[in-house]
């Protein structure tokens, strides 16, 4: 990410349609692909869209944008479709820290290093959910309740498996002295129904993930996992709002940060020029009031990574997974 | 009475000029999306969600369910006039209205799909408009053993009523469940059987599956038969299609039957696809005229179609009211909901009344149109049937190259395309029943997943499937199902004046 000082240059020369430095400044020459490593409807689905209204809408880019699905091996579809386009900046994939957390557990056929990071958009939080009829009020109620039972009888529902949900549910337990049994759904939507319906106890799910429900009261939520209350807003229920939620660490369970954020990234061998075109498009986009409309809208933390920042971002989530990965036997030798 | 006041007043919502006008867009672009093989409602949805996002929420629905009505409508004009089904639940369709159409009645095949079709769509809705709260709490009921429980059942009912010998179904079944595993396995999230192959990791697309089972095996048998469409009369006789619809009601026990199996397997997860297969295995069996079920049989077409349009219909309520989407396109309309700011789950209906019954209404509205509009496009359809098989035969080819090509832009799509149309041939000629392969497919993952799951919950114990009267009912009936043919043979012995035969 040596390219770091003209951002601004382009930045600027772009803003005033200024062409003349025509080695330095690149430009789309034909329709960009935007690949959502998720199903429609799923976060990250959603996060793409997000960005591409955006840059239709000011017209950031004068050349049209298409959104495609490559949902497939939990995201590793629209990776190796991705690292196969090496050199073409006219792929961008929207992942999440599943960009290098996969390839860590599983087989697939990529490494984020076959990938040119652009940006972390955005953080997408954690909470830890109850149903709303269970006895517990706090995080401590919970454990306690947990811990007295025999290891494995309680059950944590999550999306997928060794990925940020079961890599989270593996942190408490070690945090609290528990053993939960892990049931990986295939997403957070689905683990949300499976606690509305009582067959799985708890769940880790991102605020947007189970908002109708907890609307609905089917489900409450105990604890945020991260190191202070998400920002005041409207009622979510009657009476309660995100902010109202205490922390994981206020109410004693020692887990102070844990995040998803939202990726986006380049195939590799793309130019630096090519690089510096969409970071720079994706910070224009974070500065409209759409953006933070979409925020909201999503109960998302705010915080924008790139360059050093978001590599160094990349190397503790790694090092934070790995010793998770480490002592749960779940590394691949190669 | 609640509901059928909110209902009144849905309908106030969904009947203004403007609605109406975006029921009949909807359904006629639907309908085009149906048509044509490869672009199916989920394709046709998502193109369409971005035009939507200026629009009314309510207004934006009713948009993009026309379009779902239509597309399900159109998907079985594919599947009875040229045996490629648009959309998995169309499969069954293809059984007996391909050979219906191809024995000269094309119009009375698709007056029959439509007028079952457009009965099982109004038995879902009223169902939806009857019963939304209470079948928010059945489909609650439904962790990882029911649903285990229920695919079991439609497996099982294949076994026991497919037809074809047990033996050859199981086999069938088995090669669609080791084709279902390849790709990411969500239990383990290990990478399985992609022989190498990186790009496998995805896994094998049901569309990639048909096109070629169906599209291309079909067409190799009716090579090597010499197979010649016959030019049938252009003209749609409007006076067979009102005798087919008029003869309708003499189905009537297949049409009720088939719209309740729909109905459930649509509120509970199993969906259209396994409802259309459960109905037609059903029907086949308790059918007098049995003999005839493949070779282009009215109740053949009845039955799948019935099921699988209340099934659609009915899956829309999970969608709503717990935000668990039944189907592909139910998930990208769950999508939409969520950027125009609404979010599905209970409080939806308590939340966004206007929305919800303005929908339910325009469901009433969008199929009657829908049934209105593909019947007057039936000619065109059916005109198609009298272009010769030379100029047929590599439409279809193309058809199923771009189709499955356009699934993921993939080489290896389309080559895998041309393996299962290998498969498919060979199928047919040993005589092994390509539906339980497909059913596999489809739903054979996730048959593994939730046992697994619930595997997971008992620490190993089958004893799960016996815990709660649901699953235990389901699994039982099942196990009724798989010994079917051994009862039936039991009583026919014992009974040797039964009509029953074995």
């Amino acid at each position: 990410m040596s390219q770091k000082p003209t951002f601004a240059a382009i930045a600027f020369g772009l803003a005033i349609g200024f062409t003349g430095a025509a080695n330095a400044a690149w430009q789309p020459a034909k329709p960009i692909e935007f690949i959502a490593t998720a199903g429609p409807g799923g976060g990250t689905d959603n996060f793409a869209r997000a960005v591409q209204n955006i840059v239709t809408k000011y017209k950031l880019v004068e050349q049209p944008i298409v959104v495609v699905n490559k949902a497939g091996g939990s995201g590793a579809e629209g990776y190796t479709y991705t690292k196969a386009m090496a050199g073409d900046p006219y792929k961008v994939v929207f992942g999440t820290s599943n960009a290098w957390n996969q390839p860590m557990v599983s087989k697939v056929a990529y490494n984020y290093t076959d990938l040119t990071p652009i940006a972390a958009m955005v953080q997408d939080e954690f909470l830890l959910w109850v149903k709303q009829d269970a006895p517990y009020q706090n995080v401590q109620d919970f454990l306690k309740a947990v811990a007295a039972k025999p290891p494995g009888d309680v059950k944590m529902g999550g999306a997928q498996s060794k990925d940020t949900d079961e890599t989270l549910t593996r942190m408490i337990d070690k945090a609290a002295k528990v053993k939960f049994v892990y049931i990986p759904f295939k997403s957070g939507a689905e683990a949300a129904v499976q606690l509305a319906g009582g067959h799985i106890d708890a769940h880790v799910n991102n605020p947007s993930e189970s908002i109708g429900q907890w609307k609905g009261s089917t489900q409450r939520p105990l604890c945020a996992f991260s190191p202070q209350r998400l920002p005041d807003g409207p009622k979510v229920t009657a009476t309660q709002n995100w902010h109202d939620i205490p922390t994981c660490v206020e109410s004693g369970l020692a887990i102070p940060q844990f995040q998803q954020p939202r990726t986006v990234w380049l195939p590799g061998k793309v130019t630096a020029d090519q690089t510096a075109f969409y970071v720079d498009l994706m910070k224009k986009v974070q500065a409209t009031p759409e953006w933070k409309e979409y925020i909201e809208r999503t109960s998302q933390t705010d915080t924008f990574l790139i360059g050093d920042a978001f590599n160094k971002f990349i190397k503790e989530d790694i090092e934070r997974t790995r010793k998770v990965a480490v002592d749960e036997g779940w590394l691949i030798s190669n | 009475m609640e509901n059928l006041e909110a209902l009144m007043h849905g309908f106030g919502i969904a009947l203004s000029g403007n609605h109406i006008f975006l029921m009949v867009i909807g359904v006629l672009l639907g309908i085009l999306v149906g048509v044509l093989p490869g672009l199916g409602a989920p394709n046709g949805v998502s193109l369409l969600l971005p035009l939507t996002f200026g629009m009314q929420p309510v207004s934006a629905i009713i948009l993009l369910s026309s379009m779902y009505w239509g597309a399900l409508f159109g998907g079985s004009v594919t599947s009875i006039l040229f045996n490629i089904p648009g959309e998995p639940s169309s499969v069954a369709t293809t059984f007996d209205g391909y050979p219906m159409a191809r024995d000269g009645r094309p119009t009375t095949a698709l007056a029959t799909a439509f007028g079952s079709a457009a009965f099982g769509a109004l038995v879902g809705v009223v169902l939806i408009t009857l019963a939304a709260s209470w079948v928010a709490q059945v489909a609650l009921a439904f962790g990882p053993p029911e649903y285990f429980a229920v695919y079991f059942l439609a497996f099982a009912s294949f076994i026991g009523m497919g037809g074809s010998p047990p033996i050859k179904t199981l086999v069938s079944l088995a090669i669609g469940f080791a084709l279902a595993a390849v790709g990411i396995d969500t239990v383990s999230g290990s990478v399985r059987l992609t022989m190498g192959i990186d790009e496998m990791v995805k896994g094998v697309s049901f569309v990639v599956a048909v096109m070629g089972l169906f599209g291309i095996g079909e067409l190799m048998i009716a090579v090597e038969e010499e197979f010649h469409v016959k030019a049938i009369s252009s003209k749609v006789e409007w006076r067979e299609v009102f005798r087919t619809l008029v003869g309708l009601p003499k189905h009537g026990w297949a049409l009720l039957r088939s719209a309740a199996i729909g109905c459930w397997m649509g509120i509970t997860p199993g969906g259209p696809t396994a409802a259309s297969f459960m109905s037609y295995g059903i029907a086949k069996r308790l059918s007098p005229r049995r003999a005839n079920f493949g070779k282009g049989e009215p109740e053949g077409i009845v039955a799948p179609e019935a099921a699988d349009h209340a099934a659609g219909t009915s899956a829309l309520l999970p969608m709503l009211s717990l935000g668990i989407p039944g189907s592909a396109t139910a998930a990208v309309m769950m999508g939409g909901l969520m950027i125009w700011g609404l979010n599905p789950g209970p409080m939806l209906f308590v939340e966004q009344k206007d929305f919800v019954w303005g929908l339910i209404a325009s469901m009433y509205l969008g199929n009657v149109v829908a049934v209105v509009l593909v019947l007057l496009t039936v000619p065109i359809f059916a005109a198609l049937m009298r272009v010769p098989f030379f100029i047929i035969a590599p439409v279809i080819v193309i058809i199923c190259t771009v189709g499955a090509y356009s699934v993921s832009n993939s080489y290896l799509d389309v080559m895998l395309m041309m393996g299962f149309g290998v498969l498919g041939y060979l199928f047919k000629k040993l005589h092994y029943p390509l539906a339980p392969l497909v059913l596999a497919i489809v739903i054979g993952d996730k048959a593994e997943d939730a046992f697994r799951q619930s595997m997971l919950m008992s620490k190993g114990s089958l004893g799960i499937f016996f815990a709660k009267p649901l699953v235990t009912t389901l699994i039982l009936l099942g196990a009724a199902l798989l010994l079917m043919p051994t009862i039936w043979r039991t009583i026919g012995r014992m009974m040797p004046r039964s009509e029953v035969k074995p």
